[in-house]
């Protein structure tokens, strides 16, 4: 995203004030924003919105002609007929309740996780010992995927919205821990040193150099996170929900609706894009500096 | 621990008795412990700075020229010796003396002036006061116009220019450079060093200044340290009685190059040291001979 941008919005090397004073268009190539704005890339644009367009049109050829070649595209609903569903599903409002209770859990899942993560990655880089304490538990829940968490889940939280929202919870708590962590382990010393010797305390130190050096990082495990998230959020409606977009497509399966089945996987694709889109504007809003890269 | 003086300054330094900004080095020795053992950086180094006063260290890659900085700015505790300040032991890092370190060290994800203002925040001042001191030392230091940029868009002699301006801006009693200009190139390097004498002047604040570059060291300088090879040790001290305010066409004049041939044999041996030692000047011969037998053998 940002790369497609940059060489338009690349700030000049400011020289030293004898060379012929450019001050002035510099200072506007400084608003961090503008290479997001107003520079639409439009070379990308197109070509994403030719493949696209591409891409639905194979599917339309696919099914409307009923390929089978192995894999067998004779039930599968062609761009037409989903659309159609859409146009009722939209229309009656309940497949809106779906979406809306899946983006209630992911955000209740994901901002508890990133109010527990953040600051946890943090302290952990900080202090040693937390680290070495904390570590190795998380190393071993870790590679244990969202979906095995369903049971246990269902036995631990009192009613079912508690144990999803849990799992979305687990989906993306250990990406932000560990991009913290790490963000943590890569902040340069002498920007450490620089602080302490202007007069910063240990507090103010950390506040105004280990956390704004590790912010890349973090929006990095909260990216990872959200993605995470919602592929554990799916995989637990699938499996135990009663609502939610997951939900949907299963039961359209269930219910021998094939092209609700499309529109769900739609539904889930455009959500995660749009809140991974979400958190790197965001991120763009935090990180002023880094646009300017 | 030899000391030779190449010449001393007959008059008295210029008196600044009751003015704080002294520094004192005191046998100071710092051991690294590594995998591999102990390494002794620097060993038995006495040097003073005198309220006021520019003094520079010369010395080879290694000899422990950044560890000394590190111990001045609270950074190294010696293993031997003491390090004081205006009398007192240094016991950590603090405002009263500026660093600029080796590497750049702005702060990316502040603007210029936020950069400048860091330390008067640090020191609780309010929003308005502290923007309106850091404009006034970004305007001495010809930034003004740079203010609100992101350090990353800098040329690296505004990026230093904007550290030393960041480290003045509270206010120290002393400035501790550790080769602030190795990275820059020769014309905005006079440049910064113009800028830097200028400043120094104005603020009347004592400053200890670690350098590769000989022409560097006399022209800035009341008084260069030469340190030997690791562990690094003061193998002399050379005063610069040049006048003040210097010109830069004072580096043709006879007294700098006196200064300078001085400086140079001395650094050379040391340089040679610090290189392993294994080019010594018999080793050269060797070499030459072995030239000469090449020459004759192709005459034949
Ligand atoms: N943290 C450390 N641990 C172990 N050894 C170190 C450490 N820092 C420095 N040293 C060693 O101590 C010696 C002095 O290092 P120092 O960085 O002070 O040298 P310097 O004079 O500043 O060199 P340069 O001119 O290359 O910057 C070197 O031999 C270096 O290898
Ligand atoms: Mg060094």
């Amino acid at each position: 995203m940002a790369s497609a941008a940059a060489p338009a919005a690349a700030p000049a090397r400011p020289e030293l004030p004898q060379a012929p004073p450019v001050a002035g268009s510099a200072r506007t190539r400084r608003l961090g924003l503008r290479g997001a704005v107003s520079g639409l890339p439009v070379r990308p644009a197109l070509v994403g919105f030719v493949s696209l367009a591409l891409f639905v049109m194979a599917w339309h050829l696919l099914t409307t002609y009923r390929v089978n070649v192995y894999v067998r595209f004779a039930n599968v609903p062609s761009p037409a007929d989903v659309l159609a569903s859409a146009e009722t599903a939209f229309l009656s409002g309940t497949f809106f309740e779906h979406v809306g209770m899946s983006c209630r859990r992911i955000l209740f899942g994901f901002l508890i996780a990133a109010a527990v993560a953040v600051p946890l990655g943090l302290l952990m880089g900080r202090f040693r010992l937390l680290r070495e304490a904390v570590f190795p538990v998380s190393e071993v829940l870790r590679p244990i995927p969202a979906i095995a968490w369903v049971p246990m889940a269902i036995m631990l939280w009192p009613t079912n919205e508690q144990s999803i929202v849990f799992i979305t919870f687990l989906g993306s708590f250990f990406p932000i821990l560990l991009n913290t962590l790490h963000g943590m382990s890569t902040v340069d010393p002498v920007l450490v040193r620089a602080a302490r010797s202007l007069g910063a305390s240990e507090a103010a130190t950390f506040r105004e150099v280990y956390l704004p050096a590790t912010l890349p990082q973090i929006f990095t495990g909260l990216t990872v996170g959200m993605g995470v998230a919602w592929v554990s959020l799916i995989a637990a409606e699938m499996i135990s929900g009663q609502f939610g977009i997951g939900y949907f497509t299963w039961e359209a399966y269930s219910l021998v609706q094939y092209s609700d089945i499309a529109l769900g996987m739609i539904a889930i694709g455009v959500l995660g894009l749009a809140s991974s889109f979400a958190i790197r504007l965001i991120g763009r809003l935090a990180m002023p500096w880094s646009a300017a890269r | 621990m030899t000391v030779v003086s190449l010449k001393r300054a007959d008059e008295p330094r210029p008196a600044v008795q009751n003015r704080l900004g002294k520094i004192e080095i005191e046998d100071f020795g710092l051991r690294y412990e590594t995998a591999n053992g102990p390494v002794d950086a620097v060993s038995g180094v006495s040097l003073t700075v005198e309220p006021g006063e520019f003094v520079s260290i010369i010395g080879p890659s290694g000899c422990g020229k950044s560890t000394m900085l590190n111990a001045l700015a609270g950074f190294l505790k010696p293993t031997s010796g003491a390090v004081l300040v205006d009398g007192r032991p240094v016991e950590g890092p603090g405002a009263d003396r500026g660093m600029i370190f080796q590497q750049y060290s702005l702060f990316p994800w502040m603007t210029v002036v936020q950069n400048v203002e860091f330390g008067l925040k640090m020191k609780g001042l309010h929003r308005s006061e502290r923007r309106r001191q850091a404009r006034t030392l970004l305007g001495l230091a010809g930034l003004s116009q740079f203010e609100n940029h992101y350090p990353d868009g800098l040329s690296g002699g505004m990026k230093q220019r904007v550290g030393i301006v960041r480290a003045l801006a509270t206010g120290p009693r002393i400035l501790l450079l550790d080769e602030p200009f190795g990275a820059l190139d020769a014309q905005t390097r006079l440049i910064m060093q113009q800028i830097l004498t200028n400043m120094w002047q104005r603020l009347k604040i004592s400053v200890l200044f670690v350098t590769h570059d000989i022409d560097e060291a006399v022209f800035l300088s009341d008084r260069v340290y030469v340190m030997t090879a690791r562990p690094g040790a003061i193998k002399a001290e050379v005063a610069v009685p040049l006048p003040r305010p210097r010109e830069h066409a004072l580096i043709m004049s006879s007294e700098f190059l006196a200064l300078r041939r001085g400086l140079m044999s001395l650094i050379r041996e040391e340089s040679l040291k610090a290189m392993g030692g294994e080019i010594n000047a018999d080793a050269l011969k060797g070499l030459a001979a072995n030239f000469d037998g090449h020459d004759i053998a192709k005459a034949l």
